[in-house]
């Protein structure tokens, strides 16, 4: 079993929990992904390393609820504990001093991010990061990337905290100025493909780290297949992170849809059970 | 399972009958139309009566053929003699010298292919139901207990890492346990038991009984640490670092392997691999009662003639799908178990023989909606020594199909041997290990299964297992790894040890 150390909810969806995991914090590197397991008659949930303390020996993850796992996920607190927590998986970021920097994270994506950044500015990169959300309340990590890069921006879609514009508005600009040598991109697939469309033109390699549906998380069932340069790669033994203007986004965003009809049968049985699992028996 | 049917319920057990007369006892079975809507053991196994019958057909040859073709040398007419005798303790203690795993071996070893091709009885009629009566030996076992631990050496103060719990993994880790080994097994997935959990279904092989066999070899003393990738959670470089003296790779096959034709990637298209472990491991077959979905359509066609298919498509088809198998050769090439095949028609999947897939065509939404095939004749013998699938022009006919399972085969997972330093690979990204030996290029680390030789069966693998085992018992002590003439002089002195027995 693994104990749920801390949790903090950010909104109504959104929420961190830090997980005792030694092991996998003694292997976790930025970019790389974990998978958990509630309970018994859970399913295998991948979801990206937010951070990651050695010396404490723990895992922390940033979770939107969105399904049924995830919601019920929501709902476990200090002192819980899951059933199973595997990692960490996927290969790790290619951290290297590439000169600047752009780390730009959307919604919950900036939680993968910020180990990213991190890394890259201890590894000598100028890093310019951009946090977008929604709105301000979905706002996430401000502070913790401020710590970690040189400059920062916000937008929110709504003007509610920041610039009022979405991701792609700064980061053509600095593209446009020139002197970018990468980008990091992470967070929802059509945040992703739109940020790719935008540095395309510019001809800046930009790393995305793709949530692909999974089970085994070990190249073993090849559920989290996508295309990249017209070639099938899995997710999670090939990535999570690709070359992000070779990705077939489309495939990647209609392939995450595979289960829509399931998980809100799932989610409504939930909802009336009140989170009280053996009901469905 | 209130019904059962038996295929010749005139054969009831009778006063014994002269040798070697007797047909071979039926076993019975849950109906097709019955077992076609659950995911009950088809097979039902053997009771007392049938099991003695059975036993009683064993000739107890004197140089027994029967051992020869079982990869881990099971003394095959000693407990089926314990058996007969009606002493199923023995029987299942006798089974227990050389496998860990008789309850599953009895229900998923090609034993047509192995012990019971070489039974002299098979000559002039069929021979005796070898893998029957070991289940039979097993089960009796489960029902009534354990009949006893065999004899553990005194520790040897030395620790094995084994990687993988499916059968070439707990085999060996159970052979060194009882030499007196401390043995940790590394499982990337949350239950142990490798394809035995994600791969098999329920109705051939019950969870519970792979369960309880790896229960049996952490009595043994061994310790099978879940959640842990080798190759992600830890390095191999870091076991051996950690203090393990010797560390043998069984991880498995892999990747599923795809076709690489156009709509291979749309929704609706699984690997089997990705399918079987949804249904199996996950147990989406009780969704929403367990939480992973699993997408069965009203048409399912399975590409593939192997096991791995015919265990997709029953499953398919009891999921409520209607299930087209499509296979480009021929039913004689067929790479899966007869006794399979007939299980897959009997139960109503639909056979497209000397068919081939060439693409996949998906709707508006990104679905499958189509599979195109074309027609297919054999020509020559290629490289397998089957004969070579020709596509039969203008022959091309489309099936409306709404899900799509590709069982083609796997390759080698790259996972754990990128993460190695040292460690030789075939071109395919297989282990390169001594045949002999199963030792790697790397210092203390040996290999076997099917990260070695690519899919096979259980009973290969644990027969890997096995030689692992006393390779690794060999090297810890110091001793010299056996060269190819030692380790054929070994199987000869066990092949005389059976004929001593049996002479007995």
């Amino acid at each position: 079993m693994y104990k749920i150390l801390d949790k903090v909810d950010y909104s109504d969806d959104v929420y961190m929990q830090v997980i005792e995991a030694p092991a996998v914090a003694a292997a976790a590197q930025p970019g790389q992904f974990i998978v958990l397991r509630i309970h018994e008659e859970g399913e295998r949930i991948p979801l990206t390393i937010a951070d990651f303390d050695r010396e404490a020996g723990t895992i922390t993850i940033v979770v939107q609820a969105v399904g049924k796992s995830t919601r019920h996920l929501q709902t476990l607190g200090k002192g819980d504990s899951l059933s199973n927590f595997i990692g960490p998986l996927g290969l790790p970021s290619e951290i290297e001093n590439y000169g600047t920097v752009v780390c730009a994270g959307g919604g919950v994506g900036v939680a993968p991010v910020y180990p990213i950044a991190r890394a890259l500015k201890e590894a000598g990169n100028k890093v310019i990061s951009i946090v977008a959300a929604r709105n301000k309340s979905l706002l996430l990590w401000e502070d913790k990337m401020r710590e970690v890069s040189d400059e920062l921006i916000v937008t929110t879609d709504d003007g509610s905290c920041g610039r009022h514009c979405l991701v792609t508005e700064p980061l053509k600009e600095l593209c446009e100025a020139g002197g970018v040598d990468l980008i990091y991109a992470i967070g929802p697939g059509i945040m992703m493909k739109f940020c790719c469309k935008t540095t395309e033109e510019y001809n800046v390699k930009t790393i995305v780290s793709l949530n692909s549906i999974m089970v085994d998380g070990t190249g073993m069932c090849g559920a989290c297949r996508v295309s990249v340069g017209g070639e099938t790669k899995f997710v999670c033994v090939d990535g999570p992170e690709f070359d992000g203007h070779q990705v077939d986004f489309d495939l990647l965003m209609s392939r995450q849809r595979q289960y829509l009809e399931q998980e809100k049968i799932s989610k409504e049985l939930y909802e009336e059970c009140r989170g009280d699992h053996k009901c469905l028996k | 399972m209130s019904e059962v049917n038996t295929n010749n319920p005139g054969d009831k057990p009778a006063p014994k009958p002269k040798r070697p007369k007797l047909p071979r006892t039926a076993i019975p079975e849950q109906p097709p139309k019955v077992r076609a809507t659950n995911f009950e053991e088809v097979s039902l196994g053997y009771d007392q009566d049938m099991a003695s019958t059975e036993a009683s057909r064993c000739l107890q040859c004197k140089r027994p053929k029967c051992v020869l073709g079982c990869p881990v040398g099971i003394d095959i007419p000693a407990f089926i003699k314990l058996i007969e005798e009606g002493d199923n303790a023995a029987a299942i203690a006798k089974l227990k010298e050389t496998t860990s795993f008789p309850a599953v071996c009895g229900r998923v070893c090609p034993q047509e292919e192995q012990c019971e091709k070489l039974c002299i009885l098979g000559r002039k009629q069929e021979p005796v139901a070898i893998g029957r009566l070991e289940r039979f030996a097993a089960d009796w076992e489960a029902l009534n207990g354990p009949s006893g631990k065999p004899e553990i050496a005194a520790s040897k103060g030395k620790h094995v890492g084994v990687v993988g719990s499916g059968p070439a993994g707990v085999t060996c880790a159970g052979e060194l346990a009882k030499m007196g080994y401390d043995v940790t097994i590394y499982e990337a997935l949350h239950k142990p038991g490798g394809v035995l959990v994600y791969g098999i279904p329920e109705f051939r092989l019950p969870k519970d009984i792979v369960q309880r066999e790896c229960d049996y070899v952490e009595s043994l003393g061994v310790e099978i640490k879940l959640d842990h990738v080798i190759g992600r959670t830890m390095t191999v470089d870091q076991m051996v670092e950690d203090g393990h003296d010797a560390v043998f790779l069984a991880n498995g096959a892999g990747l599923p392997a795809f076709m690489n034709i156009p709509g291979e990637n749309l929704n609706g298209v699984y690997s089997a691999n990705e399918f079987l472990t949804r249904s199996n491991l996950m147990k989406a077959y009780r969704f929403p009662e367990y939480d992973t979905p699993i997408k069965v359509g009203k048409k399912v066609a399975v590409i593939g003639g192997g096991n791995v298919a015919m265990d997709a498509a029953r499953t398919a088809l009891r999921l409520g799908a209607e299930v087209h198998l499509i296979y480009r050769r021929s039913r004689e090439e067929m790479p899966a178990r007869n006794e399979e095949i007939h299980h897959a028609e009997e139960e109503g999947i639909i056979f497209n023989l000397l068919t081939n897939p060439t693409q996949i065509i998906g709707d508006q939404e990104g679905w499958v909606e189509e599979i195109e095939v074309v027609e297919m004749e054999l020509g020559e013998p290629d490289a397998s020594g089957r004969r070579r699938p020709v596509p039969r022009e203008g022959s091309e006919r489309r099936i409306p199909i709404d899900v799509v399972i590709v069982s083609v085969g796997t390759k080698a997972n790259p996972l754990l041997t990128k993460s190695t330093s040292g460690l030789e690979l075939t071109s395919r990204g297989n282990i390169v290990a001594d045949e002999h030996t199963l030792l790697t290029s790397k210092e203390g680390v040996f290999a076997g299964g099917d990260i070695v030789t690519g899919a096979a069966t259980v009973i290969l693998a644990m027969g890997a297992g096995k030689l692992a085992a006393r390779s690794i018992d060999r090297y810890l002590q110091g001793q010299p790894l056996l060269t190819a003439e030692e380790e054929e002089a070994i199987q000869a002195a066990g092949n005389k040890a059976a004929e001593t027995a049996a002479a007995k």
